[in-house]
């Protein structure tokens, strides 16, 4: 069992996040993580999706996407060069003098402060889920108030673009071993 | 030209050659059956609950291949259909299922009758649609028809609004086409997957074919059997595959897994090659994965790319429509000659006669086998079976031997009871000049037996069987295998089903004794009517052989050799019954 990242495109219709949430769950597998927004393309909506499941349930997740009648494309983006961002707002304690210590490592983690009151400050933080993780457990013993994280966002690296052109049929048979 | 949405959805019926719908009217849907009046080319079909209604449009497609229509209202009237739905699914019928929806401004308020209608039904459906504007109807269910139709059918059900179905809004068919950019039904496997298939089959010493519902789908009958006939392939079928290949075809096994003659199960647990056409290795098919097939390589055809993989890991996967992949290997396929393997089948075959039911004296007792049997037997094989779900559908899969595709229309996936009377009446109204008998038990006869009042309003003659053994009969033989015979909630009282069938204005047997059976099917078949023929059949028989649920397939509980019958080889280790 280890992570595996799709990248689906969607058509942009009433009801469609159901219905992938919906799969994931009746087919028994586990998300992750699972983010939802425009694309480029109006009608069109993206999804980065993490699953915890083996190779061979991978598989059933990319076959049983692709028989949802919305789904436009699925690809299976685990082993590929990819760029991954998940953004989290964390609200921290900031009073008694600590400020100037949370500053300097909101700099050392290139986050950004994006509310400031007397007793606390917002730290907006960009990054692999890895780099968020680290960045919250520093900031904890100062006093995480709230803290919300947007999920990843995967892309392909390179110049090629995944697209939501209908695949290949070969991209859509379960590999065999 | 403007139409009400009601108006709409007839006219698309029309002209997706529909002329024939079962369903139940109710509040929300009240403006489509008013205008339903005025398109007399369609025959509605009243059924008694939406569920039998589903069932029926469910036999209908099956026994037609066409696609069968329901009608339901919000609410109560569309969550009834569920069970139905959920069956077409397993067993991938084509339904299209229209139900009505309060008035969009009170969808979401908990309105009186209302319910999320497509939210219940989508793990149930292949697709499914809310419908809130009028514009929206024509093309809705197009696509409706479309897709379930297309590719692996399915239910599809289309959720339309009280007022998108009252208001006028243009109707243009042609520019209604369905667009479905995410939908692709039509897959063909890749050339190497044809190499590779080529030459597992080139090298296989002891392949078996294992056909299943999608060779009826497909209309792939003629090409499996060629294809079997020229590599001399026998051929084992799942439950849904039954007519699939004559049961007289001499490379037809019979039927595999839990409850397939013991031959099958080990011809399966032998073979070097299993070839999957149209089936997706349920678990009541492979009993033990871990165990199954041991030996074999697998080449599975399947239009339905998630089912590869799913269950049994296969060597080659050749995606796409079961014709069109049989007709792309046939001419590259070599001339087999597997007389050896088969002639091993064969062997096998040796004591299972004696162990057979149809062996049994004549005691004064009468067995569901024997009366199935000789259903079989005076009805020449040629009836059109509905069965319901239970041992009764087991028997009736073992001894009513099919000949003829189109011709077994039973609950497989799914196991629903109550399945067997409606699907008699939507395959009678099919095919009106087919012989059509419903095989059912007590019990599940029980659960739709209302519709008995459908067939008297459309006035055709269905034959009902019941099976009757007063308890519900495989739960109580798992009990009996499995649980210590602690007969819990089995044992079931029936109501007299003579007067049941007169009560609805039909003719009504009662039977107790073999003697008796054939003159009763005479008798049935003699009446004009709707008969209900009630068979008081042995209590407590069990329907062998059993593969226990989860057990390898080749552990079988055979059935007890009878005392007075001559057994050969009855000291054989290998045919002790194993009752575990």
């Amino acid at each position: 069992m280890s992570a595996h990242t799709f990248v689906a495109y969607v058509e942009d219709k009433p009801g469609v996040l159901n219905r992938v949430a919906s799969l994931f769950r009746r087919r028994a597998f586990n998300i992750e993580s699972l983010t939802v927004g425009h694309t480029d393309q109006a009608g069109v909506s993206r999804m980065t999706i993490v699953v915890d499941t083996d190779d061979l349930g991978a598989r059933r997740v990319e076959a049983n996407l692709y028989k949802l009648v919305n789904v436009l494309r699925v690809d299976n983006v685990t082993a590929q060069p990819t760029v991954e961002r998940d953004l989290a707002l964390i609200k921290v304690t900031a009073r008694n003098g600590k400020r100037a210590e949370i500053l300097q490592l909101v700099d050392v983690y290139r986050a950004r402060v994006v509310d400031v009151t007397n007793e606390s400050l917002v730290v907006e933080i960009t990054g692999t889920e890895d780099k968020i993780e680290s960045m919250v457990d520093i900031l904890r013993p100062f006093g995480i108030i709230e803290m919300v994280r947007t999920g990843i966002v995967s892309m392909t690296r390179g110049a090629q673009a995944v697209s939501a052109n209908p695949p290949l049929v070969a991209a859509m048979i379960p590999e065999l071993n | 030209m403007k139409l009400t949405g009601a108006k709409i959805i007839w006219e698309c019926l029309l002209r997706e050659g529909v002329d024939l719908v079962f369903g139940y009217p109710g509040g929300t849907i009240l403006p489509t059956y008013d205008a339903m009046l005025d398109y007399p080319a369609i025959h509605h079909v009243l059924c008694r609950h939406e569920q039998g209604g589903t069932h029926m449009a469910d036999a209908y497609a099956r026994a037609s291949g066409r696609v069968g229509v329901m009608f339901a209202t919000s609410g109560p009237g569309a969550t009834n259909t569920v069970t139905g739905l959920a069956t077409a699914m397993m067993d991938s019928s084509p339904v299209v299922c229209i139900t009505g929806q309060v008035p969009t401004a009170l969808v979401g308020l908990d309105a009186f009758q209302e319910t999320d209608v497509t939210g219940v039904t989508l793990p149930v459906t292949k697709h499914n649609y809310l419908v809130t504007h009028p514009e929206d109807i024509a093309r809705t269910i197009r696509e409706a028809f479309y897709i379930a139709r297309t590719g692996r059918p399915g239910p599809v059900l289309v959720d339309i609004t009280k007022d998108a179905q009252q208001k006028d809004t243009e109707f243009d068919w042609d520019s209604a086409e369905p667009h479905l950019p995410g939908y692709r039904p039509d897959l063909h496997a890749l050339p190497e997957e044809y190499e590779k298939a080529l030459n597992l089959i080139r090298s296989a010493k002891r392949p078996v074919i294992l056909a299943g519902r999608g060779v009826l789908q497909s209309g792939a009958m003629r090409a499996v059997q060629e294809f079997a006939e020229k590599t001399n392939t026998p051929i084992a079928l799942s439950l849904l595959g039954i007519g699939g290949i004559p049961a007289n075809h001499p490379l037809n096994l019979g039927m595999m897994g839990m409850h397939g003659e013991a031959w099958v199960n080990h011809a399966i647990q032998q073979a070097d090659l299993l070839l999957a056409f149209g089936m997706r290795f349920d678990d009541r098919v492979t009993g033990n994965v871990k165990t199954y097939a041991p030996k074999a390589q697998k080449i599975h055809i399947d239009i339905d790319p998630s089912e590869i993989n799913k269950i049994v890991k296969v060597d080659v996967a050749l995606v796409g429509d079961l014709c069109d992949v049989l007709q792309e290997l046939m001419p590259r396929v070599q001339v087999g000659d597997h007389s050896e393997w088969i002639a091993h089948i064969d062997e096998m075959k040796g004591d299972a006669a004696v162990r057979d039911i149809q062996g049994l004296p004549d005691t004064g007792h009468l067995y569901a086998a024997h009366v199935i049997n000789d259903l079989w037997r005076y009805t020449k094989g040629e009836a059109l079976i509905c069965t319901d779900v239970g041992q009764h559908q087991m028997w009736t899969a073992q001894y009513y031997k099919q000949n003829r595709p189109f011709n077994f229309i039973t609950s497989g996936g799914l196991g629903t009871m109550g399945f067997g009377l409606p699907a008699a009446i939507g395959a009678k109204l099919a095919r009106p000049d087919a012989n059509v008998w419903s095989i059912s038990g007590d019990g599940g006869f029980q659960m739709t037996l209302a519709e008995l009042a459908t067939a008297a309003q459309e006035g055709i003659k269905v034959n009902a069987a019941i099976i009757n053994n007063g308890y519900l009969g495989m739960v109580r033989q798992w009990q009996e295998f499995f649980y210590d015979k602690r007969y819990a909630a089995t044992p079931m009282l029936s109501p007299d089903f003579v007067k049941i069938a007169e009560a609805y204005g039909h003719k009504g047997i009662r039977v107790t004794q073999r003697s008796e059976v054939e003159d009763a099917l005479r008798e049935a078949e003699a009446y004009p009517g709707t008969v209900v023929i009630d068979f008081r059949v042995e209590k407590e028989d069990s329907v062998y052989p059993m593969v226990p649920a989860g057990a390898d397939l080749h552990e079988m509980i055979r059935r007890p050799i009878p005392q007075n019958v001559m057994v050969e080889n009855g000291g054989d280790a290998e045919w002790d019954i194993s009752v575990k």
